[in-house]
């Protein structure tokens, strides 16, 4: 038996196919004696993540040992990804969905022999949830065949986590550049108005305030056409 | 009026122009949609995204709906394709070095002849060639695999390789492909850093590639067909619009905003007006149809192409050619774009089924209603493909 990579987070089910074939990633096939019993000590498992940014990777590893010892590595050289990944063996490879290197993966997960079909799914449908999640986290997961559903969620779960966190970052700094870009153009609609009407600041703000209320507009979208329109009445 | 929102997921390439054009010529408000563009990175994004349904509809590589009727991806709900949105808009580029090799040869670089390309690179390439593909199931690979088989690669001979097409010229920079086949404007992006020569467009080995789709979930698509009608319209729409003459250079604009591509608009234009700039010290070639969004009933999704494709996918991972075509078939659905593009005049052909490969010119063929032409379809080794009896 070969151990087999599956897309998780892309549907609940495993893109299936084997890890050998072309490009050699042959994982060595045996069934873990804590994987068929549930019982007793289980084999630490290997997790790879895929992530060219280190202060984005390490708080994924940070949240990955709260949940479990395991052997997690970190790629972040993205040029020959397939090798790299067939030297670890993981069990489990996180990335982010958006990622341009998980159609790499995809390859590798659907690499197989002529004859060989792919093959069952790992997580059932009731695991929709799971998987929906994780693509609104914008993870993504490869899991090799046979892994048990228990031993896949918390690790997933832990990564949604960290993921959900550095979108919450991101909409953050966007929010915050936006605010700043806004301020500026308000500055500059208010110093044409002061110049034009001879009014002073307070009032300038007041009249593009009055206007933005009187046309259901944004303020600052108020400002923005004033601006632009200035440019073209003063363009020489 | 208050419009309807749809998220639509895109992947920076020129053929993402009927989905930019219908929203920004208006095509999409007309019918009473508002569109979300989503820049997307991966093909697999697309997809999950969409099974996921996370965006409404997708512009997707056209074999990819096929691997997923044969259970060759992830289980996710069924993809149906509803129309083609583009045929062509890909070119095949040589490293410098095999550049190099080719013109000792005497090869002329005419950007046209595949069977002397092809020969020419058989010659020059005693061993392995390294071939870059966007994905496991693109036209991309269908095109460098029949063309090179063709020409007497055996396929034990080719790596046909996944790259993401904005880490092409990377790649291969990096000494790690030795050509590629990508959709512009990447392919010119490696032309451009001086990293590769263009050596065919993929029109000159199949005149009409199929190339992206729109792929919505069957589920959704049934459930709201108003929504799914109005976007079939909008994107038909914008697309004969971009084969009226004299708009790709517009095109090229808008496509090139930073919101979009985000690169020089003269890269975009390369494609779009078939004006191909084939060396990075400047040899022009004129590739005309090099990219067709409408014109000649480029968007009806034949179900004998269906068919075409899941029968070389098939054959190419040893499953039963008969099943896998007929699966295929009943996902490309010309049901719906007769139903959904009939009231916008759009020709309808008498039949949802040809033999492929058979035009070696445009053709008149009678439609539904009078008239309608065809596009030459042929490739260049004069294959034809005669799909399986409807059942």
């Amino acid at each position: 038996m070969r151990k087999r990579l599956h897309n998780i987070a892309a549907g609940l089910t495993p893109l299936a196919g084997s890890l050998a074939g072309r490009h050699c990633l042959a994982v060595p096939g045996n069934v873990r004696a804590g994987e068929t019993t549930g019982q007793g000590m289980e084999k630490r498992l290997s997790i790879v993540i895929v992530e060219p940014d280190k202060e984005r990777a390490l708080p994924i590893v940070d949240g990955l040992r709260e949940v479990g010892d395991h052997d997690i590595r970190i790629i972040s050289e993205e040029t020959g990804l397939a090798r790299q990944i067939a030297e670890y063996r993981p069990d489990v490879v996180l990335i982010d969905l958006a990622n341009p290197s998980r159609d790499i993966l995809e390859e590798l997960a659907l690499a197989s022999g002529p004859t060989e079909r792919p093959v069952a799914m790992f997580v059932d449908r009731s695991d929709e949830q799971l998987t929906r999640a994780a693509i609104e986290a914008g993870v993504s997961a490869y899991v090799v065949d046979g892994l048990r559903p228990d031993r896949i969620k918390p690790i997933l779960d832990a990564a949604i986590a960290r993921f959900h966190m550095f979108q919450r970052m991101r909409s953050e700094l966007a929010a915050t550049r936006a605010a700043l870009e806004e301020r500026k153009i308000i500055d500059r609609a208010k110093a044409v108005l002061m110049k034009a009407r001879g009014i002073d600041e307070e009032a300038a703000y007041a009249l593009l305030r009055k206007t933005a209320m009187d046309q259901g507009k944004r303020v600052a979208d108020i400002a923005q056409q004033l601006v632009m329109a200035a440019g073209l009445l003063t363009w020489r | 009026m208050a419009l309807t929102r749809m998220r639509l997921g895109y992947v920076p390439l020129i053929d993402a122009a009927p989905l930019v054009i219908a929203r920004e010529m208006g095509f999409a408000a007309e019918e009473g949609l508002e569109f979300d563009l989503l820049r997307l990175t991966a093909w697999a994004q697309s997809r999950d995204m969409l099974g996921a349904g996370v965006i409404d509809a997708a512009h997707m590589l056209v074999p990819m709906p096929i691997g997923q009727a044969l259970g060759l991806g992830p289980r996710l709900p069924e993809f149906d394709l509803l129309m083609f949105l583009s045929h062509g808009g890909e070119a095949i580029a040589v490293s410098n070095e095999i550049a190099a090799r080719l013109r000792a040869e005497g090869h002329e670089f005419d950007f046209s002849d595949a069977r002397a390309a092809g020969e020419a690179l058989g010659k020059v390439v005693p061993d392995r060639l390294r071939v870059g593909v966007p994905f496991a199931f693109s036209t991309h690979l269908e095109l460098v695999g029949h063309w090179l088989e063709t020409c007497g690669f055996a396929s034990e001979r080719l790596d046909l390789v996944t790259v993401p097409p904005p880490q092409m010229a990377d790649a291969m920079a990096a000494g790690e492909l030795d050509a590629f086949c990508v959709g512009e404007p990447w392919a010119s992006f490696a032309v451009e850093r001086g990293i590769a020569t263009l050596i065919l467009p993929g029109t000159a080995i199949w005149a009409a590639p199929p190339e992206k789709g729109l792929v919505l979930r069957r589920d959704m698509a049934e459930a709201r067909p108003d929504e799914t009608g109005a976007l079939m319209r909008a994107l038909w729409r914008a697309g004969r619009w971009l084969d009226e003459p004299g708009h790709r250079s517009t095109a090229a604009e808008i496509l090139s905003r930073g919101e979009y591509l985000d690169l020089p608009s003269e890269l975009a234009e390369r494609g779009l007006s078939g004006k191909m700039m084939v060396t990075p010290s400047g040899d022009l070639r004129e590739a005309p149809d090099f990219i067709a969004f409408n014109a000649g009933g480029a968007s009806f999704p034949w179900k004998s192409l269906a068919a075409l494709i899941a029968a070389k996918i098939a054959s190419r991972r040893g499953l039963p050619l008969g099943p896998a075509m007929e699966r295929a078939m009943g996902h490309f659905r010309t049901d719906l774009y007769r139903q959904h593009l009939r009231p916008a005049g759009a020709p309808l052909p008498g039949a949802s089924m040809r033999l492929e490969g058979s035009l070696a010119q445009d053709r008149t063929v009678p439609a539904e209603k009078g008239q309608m032409v065809l596009r030459a379809d042929a490739f260049f080794d004069g294959f034809t493909f005669e799909p399986p009896e409807a059942t």
